[in-house]
């Protein structure tokens, strides 16, 4: 109960951020050169000025950005995010279709990232300054140099075009019709590649914070009282050192879930996957406005839920802060 | 490596095979009925409707779905579709089309004159762009019996022009499932009925889109496909991959990037080439905005085009895709094309010193004069040539500063606002240069319209040309029109056709019958199947 209590005073909290967040970007994209109907145009190869005036009518854009705005801030407040002119469906509905994709590449890549780099992160303080210490850093580096798409790239002509072992993209099987586990299989099977193309920018990040988290705290008064009063090493490591050391891991947890979202722009595109990233993309060449405004207003609501339960780790891994 | 007599006897009975095989191998193979065809296709459309979208994006999927009244065979003859005859009369203002008996729709309502009467009358002359222009002067579509429709046009309608034009203008969607709706928001618009070889089945957004064998199709025992599914992927290294793989089996219209076209080209899984795609050609454009001082005098436009070497770039930028163009009407369309040579070849001097004569001397720092160079991208090319045009100039003397937009912008700046000095992107021929080619020569097009005339410029000449040519009945006299027309405005320059270019496609060779008509991917793919691997 006090937990939903602070859930929604957190919500209250963010509302104002939010409105501030879609009319501000509402007001950026007029500076766009180019609207939505300039786009269609560009896409379909030309066409007529009285076409063009009728599709300008027909998107809403005839009218002043003032009303436009007004428009728009009205539907919100019905919790209507609108229509989207690239798909001619309401934008809650192709939002919604996004999402399972989305959230399954980032809730895969974001696990995957912590705990690789978590546990990579403790042998390489654990052997500080010897060779595992050097070759899991430079991996580290190496991984955080590389851009993704070119590692995505890389594992589509390696796994996919010469072994022939994974699929080189898409969601799942087309028309293959799988029920059950076998969809999941399926769809685990295609998400593979890109999961790992995604998790490893981040694992460097991860890896290299944890590694500092943990000399860090093995260095405090604690740690050394816990080492005289004999235990192991390795209860010294998991039961005082990593505990404390996960706080800063934790919050990179929260400022990472909305990179996260913009950031599969490129691997959603490289895989050919259905995900918000490249929905947002495809807004932008578009100019499709509304339905930027709802994956902009959906990515604010899952980072501030995302930062809400991060905030409840914290006082389960510190009790020391209170809530 | 030694030689056995058997490995000799094997190698030599097997060149022997693969001389012999093919051909014969080809002509007695017998069409393999089933199997799904997977294509891919770049970018998603907003609506699945010929009637209202003219673009390549949508015939690559809609053409399969809905038909039109003709298409083109593969010597880019109009031949019979939906129409199986036409007829126009000598003063060229009645164009009367016999409809085909025995066609329905894949609701199971029967396709009659009432159809072609409302897309032609609310789709074509309301919504579909280029078809406004085109049926800008169709006054009404009379319906004498369930089979027959008869255009009526207040001007005269060349009958070759009103032909090609409608194998891509010309897609027939059902009037019972149109009328009375609000025809932008029908949801027809994006799961379409039509009376093609394959139905509709399934649009998943970002992914793909799936059709099927319609098996009351009216060619008897056709399609030979069970399927085609259509993959949406905007990553084009990504397509390369998915051929690579077997994910699709064909991608067009240049959905590869020119690095993989030409890596593919050695490739013996795949045929890579233009054949089948002649209807759509395209040429890279320098396009002068002659409100700026320096760009009014024809000799500094003329100037830039000579110091740019238009060989060299094909060459080393294209993979040698393309050549330079002669004008504004490709080669590839021999029913206008006036012949001639690239009228501005590469002269460095010759250039300086037309420069020179129009009194743009060098500055002190060797520089005449700065230009502000908008690239349209409608390709990856583009910006590639923006930046040899840059070079190229800054050879003579002229200064470029390139100003990067995507392409919505891109189209603003220069058609609405004409925010620029020099613009470059692609001209499309689509088959008749009044389709969409005079426009961007002809006045009078309002300030806005993309991919027309806004350069600043205008000449009674070259109008009185366009619009004699565009009403002229006798085919013969309408060639020598435009042989005149392009000469005129190959003189005047206010747009340099640079290249002249087809698109490629890369297609597995496992398909049979593709790309067998001049519009191939456009096309309905009824006689399409795919050879057991």
């Amino acid at each position: 109960m006090r937990v939903l209590l602070l859930a929604l005073r957190r919500l209250a909290a963010s509302l104002p951020t939010l409105f501030v967040l879609l009319v501000g970007l509402f007001l950026l994209l007029q500076l766009a050169p180019g609207d939505t109907v300039d786009a269609l145009v560009a896409q379909i190869g030309g066409g007529d000025p009285t076409m063009i005036e009728e599709l300008r009518r027909y998107y809403g854009l005839d009218v002043s950005v003032a009303v436009q705005l007004g428009r728009y801030v009205w539907r919100l407040l019905q919790l209507d995010l609108g229509y989207s002119a690239i798909y001619g469906k309401p934008v809650a509905d192709v939002i919604l279709e996004r999402l399972p994709a989305t959230l399954l590449l980032m809730g895969s890549a974001l696990s995957f990232a912590f705990a690789a780099g978590m546990a990579l992160g403790v042998l390489a303080a654990r052997r500080v300054n010897r060779w595992p210490d050097t070759l899991i850093s430079t991996l580290g580096l190496i991984f955080y140099a590389t851009p993704s798409f070119w590692f995505g790239l890389m594992g589509i002509v390696i796994f996919a075009v010469k072994l022939g072992w994974l699929p080189a993209g898409g969601f799942e099987e087309i028309g293959a019709g799988y029920t059950g586990f076998r969809r999941v299989a399926d769809i685990a099977w295609h998400l593979l590649l890109p999961t790992l193309t995604l998790a490893l920018i981040f694992l460097a990040t991860y890896l290299r914070i944890m590694r500092a988290s943990m000399l860090e705290v093995m260095n405090l008064d604690f740690v050394r009282t816990a080492k005289a009063k004999g235990l192991s090493p390795g209860r010294v490591i998991t039961a005082h050192v990593l505990r404390n050391a996960l706080l800063p891991m934790v919050t990179l947890i929260g400022l990472q879930a909305g990179t996260m979202l913009g950031g599969s722009v490129v691997v959603e595109s490289v895989f050919a996957l259905p995900g918000l990233g490249r929905l947002a993309y495809e807004a932008v060449v578009q100019r499709d406005l509304n339905t930027l405004l709802g994956i902009v207003f959906v990515s604010a609501l899952l980072v501030i839920v995302i930062n809400f339960i991060v905030d409840l780790l914290y006082a389960r891994l510190d009790p020391r802060i209170a809530t | 490596m030694r030689l056995t007599r058997r490995d000799a006897l094997l190698s030599t009975s097997a060149t022997l095979l693969s001389t012999i095989l093919p051909r014969s191998a080809f002509s007695q193979e017998s069409p393999r009925r089933g199997g799904i065809l997977t294509a891919h296709l770049g970018s998603e459309q907003r609506i699945l409707n010929p009637a209202l979208r003219a673009s390549t994006g949508v015939y690559l999927i809609t053409s399969k779905i809905m038909e039109a009244l003709v298409d083109l065979d593969a010597e880019g003859r109009p031949v019979p579709i939906l129409a199986t005859s036409w007829e126009g009369t000598p003063d060229g203002k009645t164009v009367t089309f016999k409809l085909r008996d025995g066609v329905t729709w894949h609701d199971g309502k029967p396709f009659t004159a009432a159809d072609v009467q409302y897309t032609a009358m609310e789709m074509w002359k309301k919504h579909l762009n280029y078809g406004t222009q085109l049926q800008q002067y169709l006054e009404a579509v009379d319906t004498p019996d369930l089979h027959t429709a008869v255009f009526r046009y207040s001007r005269p309608m060349p009958l070759n022009l009103l032909l090609r034009a409608l194998c891509d203008l010309g897609y027939i969607a059902p009037r019972h499932v149109f009328e009375g709706t609000n025809i932008l928001e029908n949801p027809a618009n994006t799961a379409p009925i039509g009376t093609g070889p394959f139905k509709f089945v399934q649009y998943e957004r970002g992914q793909f889109i799936i059709a099927e064998r319609n098996p009351n199709y009216w060619r008897k025992d056709f399609p030979y496909l069970d399927r085609i599914v259509w993959r949406v992927i905007t990553d084009k290294s990504a397509v390369a991959a998915a051929l690579e793989t077997g994910q699709i089996q064909l991608s067009s219209y240049n959905g590869l990037s020119l690095s993989d076209l030409d890596r593919l080209k050695d490739d013996k899984r795949f045929e890579v080439s233009t054949r089948g795609i002649e209807a759509n050609a395209f040429n890279n454009t320098l396009e002068f905005n002659t409100r700026r001082k320096e760009l009014s005098d024809v000799r500094v436009r003329r100037a830039i085009a000579h110091a740019i070497d238009v060989d060299f770039f094909i060459e080393n930028f294209l993979y040698g895709q393309g050549k330079p163009a002669t004008g504004p009407i490709p080669s590839s369309s021999p029913a206008f094309y006036p012949g001639g040579k690239p009228p501005y070849p590469f002269d460095k001097k010759k250039s300086e010193a037309l420069l020179d004569e129009a009194g743009y001397k060098r500055g002190a720092d060797g520089t005449r004069f700065t230009l502000k160079l908008v690239p349209i991208m409608n390709g990856e090319d583009v910006p590639l040539l923006a930046t040899y045009i840059q070079q190229s100039l800054a050879g003579v003397g002229i200064k470029v500063e390139i100003v990067q937009l995507d392409i919505a912008g891109a189209l603003t700046t220069v058609y609405r606002d004409w925010n620029f000095d020099l613009a470059t992107g692609w001209h499309q021929y689509r088959g008749d240069p009044a389709v969409s080619t005079t426009v961007w020569y002809r006045s009078g097009s309002p300030k806005g319209a993309p991919w027309t005339n806004q350069w600043g410029w205008q000449s009674d000449k070259i109008d009185q040309l366009i619009d004699q040519a565009a009403t002229e009945i006798d085919p013969e006299k309408r060639k020598t029109l435009y042989a005149e027309w392009v000469k005129a405005v190959n003189e005047e320059l206010p747009v340099w056709m640079v290249t002249e270019r087809q698109f490629f496609a890369a297609t597995s060779k496992q398909l049979r019958n593709h790309h067998n008509t001049q519009r191939w991917d456009s096309s309905d793919w009824h006689d399409t199947w795919i050879a057991a691997s």
